[in-house]
């Protein structure tokens, strides 16, 4: 039987570096370097207005609430990779569910009627696939990756836009992360508030999980 | 029974079924396998979680055989 090593889409970003353990450490210190760029000047500003002059401190609580709001921006640009799209075909959708159940335990079956969400356990953390992108829950489930990544076929049905992307991260974990677009990096904390509410369970899952791990 | 199936727009369509003892029925898959494959469809076994294998013939003792489109960063 003929069988590719790895995700054939990688060929489409060759250019990009294959995110490994490696690699997804260096993200992380540059997101967390980025973040601090963005808002440690904004405290700053907001401890010297005061420390010059105490009655500017409506104007410092105006600084801190941009280094506040920064990063939050930026989560919740995150957080919306996982967000549902709208549903079109019913019987379609029942169809496709039907085989994303097939493909996944018992578990992670009752999780994505609860939350839409497919949890699965990888090399790099846990990952939590949607329809549109996927959330990596790191090794110690502090931080999160957000990946925007899809199929680009806008008729299928959720399920099956999901089961794409489980099938890629299952070929090939490197290459669907290399592939994957990534849109946050950051403390998983930040992530669970910009989450719908229905999906926020997933991510304590995929917390509790990546903390065993 | 083994499956060929395509994920599309109706959730997923059967496209073949074959037996080990119907080399008839695995050669009608293998031809539509092929026809898949040439329309741009990657070839997907899926081994239980965390694992799957692409594969670019159809395998005769693999229970389930899913066809996928291409993925891409959004």
């Amino acid at each position: 039987m003929a069988a590719h090593a790895g995700l054939p889409e990688r060929s489409t970003v060759a250019w990009r570096r294959p995110i490994d353990a490696a690699a997804l450490r260096s993200r992380e210190r540059l997101w967390t370097l980025s973040t601090a760029a963005y808002s440690v000047p904004f405290v700053a500003t907001a401890a010297i207005l005061v420390g010059v002059e105490p009655g500017l401190a409506p104007v410092a609580a105006l600084s801190l609430v941009h280094a506040w709001g920064i990063p939050e921006l930026h989560a919740n640009r995150g957080a919306k990779v996982v967000s549902p799209r709208r549903r079109r075909d019913e019987a379609a959708e029942a169809t496709a569910l039907g085989l994303l159940g097939d493909l996944v335990g018992h578990d992670a079956r009752e999780l994505h009627d609860r939350t839409g969400l497919v949890l699965e356990r990888g090399a790099l953390g846990v990952w939590l696939v949607g329809e549109a992108g996927a959330l990596l829950v790191r090794p110690g489930g502090r931080r999160v990756h957000c990946w925007c990544v899809r199929v680009d076929d806008p008729s299928l049905p959720s399920a099956d836009r999901t089961a794409h992307l489980l099938l890629a991260l299952r070929e090939d974990e490197t290459g669907f992360a290399t592939v994957a677009n990534l849109a946050f990096s950051g403390a998983a904390w930040r992530v669970r508030r910009r989450l719908p509410e229905p999906m926020r369970p997933a991510l304590d899952a995929a917390r509790a999980a990546a903390r065993r791990a | 029974m083994a499956r060929l199936v395509r994920m599309d727009r109706t959730g997923h369509t059967t496209l073949a079924e074959w037996t080990d003892a119907d080399d008839a029925a695995f050669a009608t898959a293998a031809d539509a396998f092929r026809e898949q494959l040439e329309a741009g469809y990657y070839a997907v076994v899926s081994e239980g979680e965390g694992q799957a294998r692409q594969v670019t013939a159809l395998p005769a003792d693999a229970p389930l055989v899913i066809l996928r489109r291409p993925i891409a960063g959004g």
